[in-house]
């Protein structure tokens, strides 16, 4: 089935996947730990529309809880909670540069290729319509582990974490509808209490490396040289 | 018939340049405050250094006299095949997209050459940006247009207009990316703001005014309005692949002038669009002009990879 012949609502589906995608690779681009939160948060909005939509297409009102949890932690609370922390730390005029960034890109590109070689065997057997979008999915997952690879910052860590865990709840729509609601509410207070955590952790860190730069981690030792 | 009317667009085209070059300046002045001038000042500037005597550098060779020539030759060869108010003319079909960018190639090489044929330092330095500029940008938008032509199987424009038109509103990823990645490698091609400022004679920030600034008289005059042209081109270009509706389909004058007050409508509105982002935007620093078109590639490469993983159609065994 081309595009052509879906419904518009669909196509819509198919439309903001691939503006997931794309929050994801700016993420990859950003420098400035204020405006990643911000795209962060822009993706969980996208992610809180396009669970509301295949509500609205596939008549699964139960979607509609999850989207608007969805916006409230993702798109609103966590990123809130990420900009204060990012304030009270002065993190907010730190530059966190990729060394290659046009390197990087590409090799996020090659991700997406590959998350689409992946999914390929999955999205033939079915005849789900949004299953399509399964690739785009796999790709969000991959392409924040490649956020956390590239960066120093650990702020920068939590929210490429983050968009990991956008990805699986994104590739829960897209190709089961969503998650048993339990099992959603569970990960949504985990990722909520998780990011309580982290900002604990940042003091920790800090307090004892005097910096949150990770590269600094390794240098730590016992007996000063 | 059909010829007379192809050399009919062409001309409006070409006339109708220095009017959105104008109608952009308008939106640029209200949004800052400043009386705009008249619509037709554009006209007058032209008629203006027309007029006048251009005067030849001393060690200038024929180059210097012949690039403002085939500037813009090139430029009103490359309208002439951009469907502007009737797709399915005879001069859109002989010619597609690549060979638009042949065109646009062919023109700037001579620009570049003449900025270099003078010896002045300004000269070599805006024909060196104009290049690293150009050759960042041409494959983002070569990517662009792949995009388009992987969705409607031709990379003829006028074609790929009438299958955009026919299949009507569909909601395509990859012609969201396409259509941003165009955007910015049309801001980088014509040379506005945030990569050069088309306003400005401030030394060490100019690529397409260093390039012409030995220029004066008549050949100004080609190469000012070959430069009105070109943004055109590409107003036309991002309106009428991607919104097409309106763009007259046969040869009926009902249909014709509705297609010219469509492609009006479309260009002010994206006029608008543009100058918003002048205003809002400041000027990049040259060297973060790679960022920026390499931006521009990425969203062509997503384009075609959205196209293949989200659009196609899927084989069921």
């Amino acid at each position: 089935m081309s595009i052509i012949e879906l419904s518009l609502y669909q196509q819509a589906i198919l439309l903001l996947a691939g503006l997931i995608a794309l929050t994801s690779f700016l993420m990859l681009g950003q420098s400035r730990l204020v405006r990643l939160v911000k795209v962060f948060a822009a993706q969980g909005m996208l992610l809180a529309a396009t669970t509301a939509l295949a509500a609205t297409v596939l008549e699964y009102p139960h979607l509609y809880v999850s989207a608007a949890l969805n916006l409230l932690l993702k798109g609103i609370v966590i990123p809130l909670l990420l900009q204060r922390l990012i304030h009270r730390l002065e993190l907010h005029r730190v530059m966190d540069t990729v060394d290659h960034p046009a390197r990087v890109m590409m090799g996020g590109a090659a991700l997406v290729v590959f998350s689409y070689y992946v999914s390929l065997p999955v999205v033939e057997n079915s005849h789900l319509v949004t299953l399509n979008a399964i690739a785009v999915s796999l790709a969000v997952v991959l392409l924040g582990m490649l956020l956390m690879i590239t960066r120093r910052q650990a702020v920068a860590h939590v929210v490429g974490f983050m968009s990991i865990e956008n990805g699986l709840f994104f590739a829960a729509v897209v190709s089961t509808y969503g998650m048993p609601m339990v099992v959603e509410l569970g990960v949504a207070f985990d990722v909520l209490v998780a990011a309580v955590v982290f900002g604990v952790f940042f003091f920790q860190i800090r307090a004892s490396i005097d910096s949150l730069n990770v590269d600094r981690l390794s240098k730590l030792s016992e007996v000063e040289p | 018939m059909v010829w007379a009317l192809a050399i009919l667009q062409t001309l409006l085209f070409i006339a109708a340049a220095p009017l959105l070059a104008s109608w952009l300046k308008r939106i640029k002045c209200r949004l800052q405050n400043r009386r705009a001038p008249s619509l037709f000042q554009p006209y007058r500037d032209l008629r203006k250094l027309y007029r006048k005597r251009p005067i030849v550098p001393y060690p200038a060779s024929w180059i210097f006299r012949a690039a403002p020539y085939i500037v813009f030759a090139s430029t009103v060869l490359a309208a002439a095949i951009v469907p502007l108010a009737a797709v399915d003319l005879p001069t859109a079909r002989i010619a597609d997209v690549i060979v638009l960018v042949g065109f646009f190639a062919l023109g700037r090489t001579f620009q570049v050459l003449a900025g270099m044929d003078i010896g002045t330092a300004f000269g070599g330095m805006g024909s060196s940006r104009e290049m690293t500029v150009s050759s960042l940008a041409e494959p983002a938008m070569l990517m662009a247009v792949f995009t388009l032509a992987m969705s409607a199987h031709t990379t003829n424009l006028s074609q790929a207009m009438n299958y955009v038109h026919d299949t009507g509103l569909v909601l395509r990823p990859s012609f969201v990316f396409a259509l941003g990645g165009l955007l910015l490698v049309a801001i980088a091609e014509t040379g506005r703001i945030p990569v050069d400022n088309p306003a400005t004679h401030l030394e060490l920030t100019m690529i397409h005014e260093a390039m012409i600034l030995e220029y004066s008289g008549r050949w100004l005059a080609l190469i000012e309005w070959a430069s009105q042209i070109k943004l055109m081109l590409y107003g036309v270009l991002i309106a009428n692949i991607f919104f097409p509706w309106g763009i007259a389909q046969d040869f009926s004058w009902p249909a014709l002038i509705c297609g010219v007050a469509a492609i009006a409508l479309k260009l002010a509105l994206l006029a608008v669009v543009l100058g918003l982002s002048e205003a809002l935007f400041a000027k990049m620093r040259i060297f973060r002009v790679q960022e920026y078109l390499g931006f521009a590639y990425l969203l062509g490469v997503l384009g075609l990879l959205s196209h293949i993983i989200l659009e196609a159609a899927r084989v069921h065994h």
